[in-house]
């Protein structure tokens, strides 16, 4: 007997806005339907009013985990449009903050894979640990999310001297933590027994479905923007990429620890190789052009582009984050197992809805509108407002 | 008679017990909360929770059959309350046990478990059925061990009366310093973890796969009686464990036997992930099972 589990719009799972219509016989899952566009905020269309240098800090704001990504991918993009190469010392500064944020929101996930298997005590210590690096955060960029550090030509702000140690010290015992916390998930027996061979994509359906970040890393494709197209100080600093091919949970939670003890190598090498310099150069105008910018996000690749016809903003910005790619892989992962599988896998992608979400209107099947519609409906809104007012 | 009231209304019966069992709910949550580094809720808040509970509105979901939805709560409550009666009056007077009174309590033990099965199958929602048949499959995977552990017990001091184990352990030392009462003791305790649906065996009710299971539709009274079931389940079996494997009530060192088997329930349940409904039930049978039998068998040959 087939029957209809929903997992959202609200669900304790992730008290985020998304519905997974799970359906199940018995136990069993045997079909997945995946809606998302409950939640729909236009960024790419106020870009479209602000100057070049506000959309830096409009697009930090469309997630609050990856809220260096966004603003890297877009700086990264703008440069590319206007060709100008910015100073050393800065790009190690954006390497700095992006390799912080992957660690928080890596041990974000692990924390939260905890919480879906219903282990909460490894939840707790986890973010507890995450902590420390928040306030890190907070010392370099002065906001312990949301750090505005990047700027097109360089960066906002320097990472002082007199900070060095603080970052030692806090790399040290996060390093620590890392293995301890590795060692801990891979020795226990029930939760091997939780992950282990559970929600698995194949190498083939990770390449068929285009999935990016550790997802893909986990299924034995070793795709990572920050090796394949480097930029900032990647290419400078030597580090690995790390690839499981088992595609299932596991391997995803152990790439992602694995990575933890990556970036903090990255973290090091930079501030060694770090020299006194410029932060910054000056950028006067963008002309006319377009350009691309990618960056390695903690859940893949996020991509922006950026069209300029010479004037103070752009004239098109497209945002494509991970998740949106990452997401309907589950359609296959999650088919075979028992709901109580399913919590895990459908979050084993790291899914961010809030980069994720689109508008989209369905009925009965049919898509009967979408960003374009809404923003027609929006418009007439403020028309019928207006006129109100007016009278 | 008034006699008989005043002990499964006041003491040891509902006022009492449910009061322990509130009590024993805030160690829960205060140690938990001291483990996961949270500093854990104030002493009056499991009171506090359930009388706001009483005082809210009870809720019977559209198509859901109303008799049994809203008697299932009160059916548990019942068996719970008769067990916690009996066993306090036997371990204080072991003259009123009468032959079989273990079995009686086994078999109202089973209450609890069945009245979430009927509350979440009554609901009418798919995923309080879902939790209500895996209610039903843990039921049927905890019970046989359960079984082989008090059946040790019996065969170890060769009656069915618990007043007679009482006495036998106060004559011979509790069954629970020999081979097969350790045996029984482990059994008994990780099967108690999955009466009380803790983690590891919180599966009938995982917040985070089906948002609570067969409690999702439940609310006010209905609830509140719920959870004043589980908490006196928190009491009442501890103090069986107690009664029938280590010794009994009486004497002021159960306190502190009593307080060691909370802590490590709640221990158990803070180092562990949830089980799957399917490996559960292959830990109950095949491993559980097979020690249960193991410890029989030395039972049986006296050690």
């Amino acid at each position: 007997m087939r029957r209809v589990v929903p997992i959202g719009p609200y669900h304790p799972l992730q008290e985020e806005p998304e519905f997974f219509k799970l359906i199940v016989e018995g136990e069993k899952v045997v079909g997945l339907e995946i809606n998302i566009g409950y939640n729909h905020r236009g960024h790419e269309f106020i870009s479209q009013r602000k100057t070049f240098d506000q959309v830096t800090f409009l697009v930090e704001r469309i997630c609050g985990i990856c809220s260096d990504s966004h603003p890297f991918a877009y700086v990264n993009a703008v440069e590319d449009l206007a060709g100008i190469e910015i100073p050393e010392r800065a790009k190690y500064i954006r390497t700095i903050v992006g390799e912080l944020e992957r660690i928080h929101s890596h041990f974000l996930w692990v924390g939260l894979a905890g919480h879906f298997i219903g282990y909460n005590t490894v939840w707790m210590w986890v973010w507890r640990y995450r902590e420390p690096l928040l306030d890190l955060c907070e010392l370099i960029c002065g906001n312990r999310n949301h750090y505005a550090i990047n700027k097109i030509g360089g960066v906002r702000r320097d990472i002082r001297k007199e900070d060095y140690p603080a970052i030692e010290r806090v790399l040290n015992e996060l390093e620590e933590k890392t293995l301890m916390f590795t060692n801990a998930i891979l020795d226990d027996p029930v939760i091997r027994a939780r992950l282990e061979g559970v929600g698995i994509l194949t190498r083939e359906q990770a390449i068929a479905y285009s999935v990016v970040g550790p997802t893909a890393r986990g299924s034995g494709v070793a795709i990572d923007v920050r090796k394949d197209d480097p930029y900032a100080a990647y290419d400078l600093v030597p580090w690995d990429i790390i690839v499981f091919d088992e595609g299932d949970v596991l391997a995803k939670a152990k790439v992602r620890l694995l990575e933890c003890l990556e970036s903090i190598k990255i973290i090091r090498g930079c501030l060694e190789k770090m020299t006194e310099g410029e932060i910054e150069v000056r950028v006067d105008e963008i002309p006319r052009g377009e350009g691309i910018g990618r960056h390695e996000a903690p859940r893949g690749e996020v991509f922006h582009y950026v069209r300029s016809d010479g004037g103070k903003s752009p004239v098109r910005h497209k945002v494509r984050a991970p998740s949106y790619n990452n997401i309907p892989s589950n359609e296959v992962a999650v088919v075979g197992y028992s709901i109580a599988d399913a919590a895990l896998v459908l979050a084993a992608v790291d899914p961010c809805y809030c980069c994720t979400e689109r508008t989209v209107i369905i009925q009965d099947g049919k898509v009967i509108g979408g960003g374009k519609e809404l923003l027609e409906r929006s418009w007439a809104k403020t028309r019928m407002l207006r006129e109100r007012y007016r009278r | 008679m008034i006699k008989a009231i005043i002990n499964f209304v006041i003491y040891p019966g509902l006022l009492f017990t449910g009061g322990i069992g509130l009590f024993l709910t805030w160690i829960d949550r205060k140690v938990t909360a001291r483990i996961q580094w949270r500093v854990g809720p104030p002493i009056y808040q499991p009171y506090a929770d359930f009388i706001k509970l009483l005082l809210k509105e009870t809720f019977v979901p559209k198509g859901a059959s109303k008799v049994a939805f809203l008697l299932a709560p009160f059916l548990g409550l019942i068996g719970v309350n008769v067990v916690s009666t009996m066993l306090f009056l036997m371990n204080f007077h072991p003259d009123l046990s009468f032959v079989g009174d273990i079995i009686v309590i086994i078999y109202l033990l089973a209450l609890p478990p069945l009245s979430v099965i009927i509350g979440g199958a009554s609901a009418r929602n798919p995923l309080s059925s879902v939790g209500a048949s895996r209610e039903m499959t843990l039921f049927f995977g905890y019970e046989l061990p359960f079984l082989i552990a008090v059946a040790i017990a019996v065969i170890k001091t060769g009656s069915l009366k618990i007043g007679e184990i009482i006495i036998h352990q106060k004559l011979y030392g509790p069954l629970l310093y020999s081979f097969s009462g350790v045996i029984a003791g482990l059994v008994f305790l990780i099967v108690t973890q999955a009466k009380l649906t803790f983690v590891p065996f919180d599966i009938p009710e995982a917040e985070q796969e089906i948002m609570a299971g067969p409690y999702l539709e439940y609310s006010g009274v209905a609830l509140a009686i719920f959870k004043l079931t589980r908490a006196m389940l928190f009491f009442v079996l501890p103090v069986f464990l107690i009664t029938i494997l280590w010794g009994g009530m009486a004497s002021p060192w159960s306190i502190v036997k009593f307080l060691v088997i909370v802590v490590l329930i709640v221990l158990i349940k803070n180092t562990n992930p949830r089980l799957r409904i399917d490996q559960a039930l292959k830990f109950f049978w095949i491993g559980l099972g097979i020690l249960s039998l193991i410890g029989l068998i030395l039972a049986l040959v006296g050690l």
